[in-house]
């Protein structure tokens, strides 16, 4: 039994069909990795996973339970947390109080939530900077913060959208390490990733989309090795 | 967040012996007046300060409040004193069913929204004379002569409304209005209802602003729509008092309650009778000149930049070495 599963997955802008009939699942403890081209409408997909846009048509389930037309904030609390692409901290407070917000998700006591966020920025090594402003942080920390802000919630499913975008080489293979911790720990996770090297290694299974549309999906092996895949990114010859 | 401390009980101690001291009722009720707009402006401020939806529509929540008292006693035939009891809940209704329709907007397109909802309240009440006596207005007759209860009861309402607010601040709801405040999107997926907490900071703040309108019923004995529901004297005034204090701290309206109010009464009396006539005609350009003035070097207002205050005065004491240099 799938932990999530969508199924002819459609949402249409007006004329513009962004994403058309995508159908997959994901297994409890699974990292999925979800690619494609600019545009192809890997972040629309998220958008509709987590309720901020209406579906058009198909539906969404998770645990069994279909999550058509509930509000974002409904979905994240059945156990679906996300982070966004454009990064979003809450400029004016410190590190800490951003990931006490959402530890408030589970607890209503504000040391409880004190304890528990100063439990997820040790996990996201961000301890060092718990007092700093959400706003004075560098976009690795930002990227780290969002994480952190999103594990809070208290997620089994996490959805991170191009996490390792505009970090260095020594960033990015510390945010691998970070995402395979969260799986250990009990996380699913669906992400979405345009470097290739980081998907490849990390994930179990991946999914191709282009123009919103499945153009396969297997393996990294099997993906990474599609002459449609290659041509998505690379073009023809 | 955590800002009250020992120290924070000398105003209030000062406050509490004023009255004995001060044996003028002019400077009692100056202060009166002052009390009361600590608890609209912080009222204002919890919704605008720190859940970050202006509000250019609280005169609507004051005059429901003093209306609220003044109707118990010309259609109910009651004392205005029982405003006191009803005037929140109703103000709390009243904003529930305007934040309802509302909160679909957000940033600037709610504050216009709040304007037209104002100006609707302060005509519906001109016009409506069956219940409101439109212009005629509602007098009552003063249950005191002496200002003395009246003061202790405005001191206590503005103590129980900062303590409130501190408490509410402090809370899981603080933490969720703020986030609301500094990215709604952000804030809903991380499992924060942006309607139902901007709702509940809304249910806050309207509550007791109708308590300072139901006060300012029994306190002046005498309201029409063009008071209560003013634009001018009541929405942009409890604007002013939280951006002169501070935006999102807790003792920016308090101070900015003080100041504004001191300030107004300087100018409408001529600075106390000592200037000519005229200068009382200037008020709203200094209120303009002041609010430029915390704008552009204070932005974050009185409270807010204290520390930058306290900076000038001690370099302006002793320059030291480094700071000499450049």
């Amino acid at each position: 039994m799938s932990i999530f599963r969508t199924n002819r997955l459609t949402k249409a802008f007006g004329g513009l069909i962004a994403v058309k009939d995508l159908s997959f699942h994901v297994e409890e403890g699974q990292i999925y990795g979800l690619i494609g081209p600019n545009g192809s409408g890997k972040t629309t997909v998220f958008n509709l996973i987590n309720g901020y846009y209406p579906i058009t048509s198909g539906s969404i389930s998770f645990q069994g339970k279909e999550l058509n037309g509930l509000p974002t904030w409904k979905i994240c609390k059945l156990g679906i947390g996300r982070t966004f692409q454009i990064v979003k901290p809450l400029r004016r407070m410190t590190v800490i109080e951003n990931v006490m917000a959402s530890a408030f998700n589970q607890t209503a006591r504000k040391d409880d939530a004190r304890e528990r966020s100063l439990k997820i920025l040790d996990f996201c090594e961000l301890t060092r900077k718990q007092d700093y402003p959400a706003k004075g942080l560098t976009i690795g920390d930002r990227k780290r913060l969002e994480i952190a802000r999103a594990l809070a919630t208290g997620p089994k499913l996490l959805l991170l959208d191009e996490t390792m975008a505009g970090l260095t080489p020594q960033e990015q293979a510390e945010g691998v390490k970070l995402i395979r911790r969260i799986r250990d720990s009990g996380v699913t996770i669906i992400i979405v990733e345009h470097i290739m090297h980081v998907i490849m290694n990390i994930c179990d299974q991946i999914l191709c989309i282009n123009y919103g549309q499945e153009i396969t999906r297997g393996t990294p092996e099997e993906v990474g090795n599609n002459p449609a895949v290659i041509e998505a990114y690379l073009g023809r010859e | 967040m955590k800002v009250i401390r020992w120290s924070t009980l000398v105003p209030l101690l000062i406050l509490m012996v004023f009255p004995v001291i001060v044996d003028s009722d002019y400077y009692r009720h100056i202060f009166i007046i002052a009390l009361m707009w600590v608890v609209i402006g912080s009222s204002w401020n919890l919704l605008a300060g720190y859940t970050g939806q202006v509000s250019f529509g609280h005169a609507i929540f004051f005059g429901t409040g003093a209306y609220t008292a003044g109707l118990c006693v010309t259609k109910l035939g009651i004392s205005a004193w029982w405003g006191m009891l009803f005037g929140g809940p109703v103000a709390v209704l009243v904003g529930l069913i305007i934040g309802w329709i509302c909160f679909r907007l957000r940033g600037p397109y709610f504050a216009l929204a709040t304007i037209a909802v104002g100006e609707i309240f302060r005509i519906g009440a001109t016009v409506w004379r069956d219940l409101t006596e439109g212009m005629q207005g509602i007098l009552i007759i003063q249950t005191f002569r002496s200002k003395i209860p009246y003061y202790y009861l405005a001191l206590f309402l503005a103590a129980a409304c900062v303590y409130a607010i501190y408490r509410v601040v402090n809370s899981k709801w603080g933490f969720y209005f703020v986030a609301i405040r500094e990215d709604e999107d952000a804030a809903e997926s991380m499992g924060i209802s942006g309607f139902r907490y901007k709702s509940l900071s809304l249910a806050v703040s309207s509550f007791f602003t109708g308590l300072a309108g139901a006060f300012y019923m029994n306190y002046m004995a005498f309201i029409d729509p063009h008071v209560v529901f003013s634009l001018h004297y009541i929405s942009i005034m409890a604007i002013l008092v939280g951006i002169i204090g501070g935006v999102g701290t807790l003792w920016g309206p308090p101070a900015g309650a003080f100041i504004m109010v001191l300030l107004q009464e300087t100018f409408r009396s001529s600075f106390f009778g000592l200037l000519p006539k005229w200068v009382s005609e200037g008020h709203v350009l200094v209120f303009g000149l002041l609010v430029i003035f915390v704008i552009r070097f204070m932005a974050n207002g009185i409270i807010g930049d204290w520390h930058k205050i306290r900076q000038i005065w001690s370099r302006a004491k002793s320059l030291p070495p480094a700071a000499a240099g450049n």
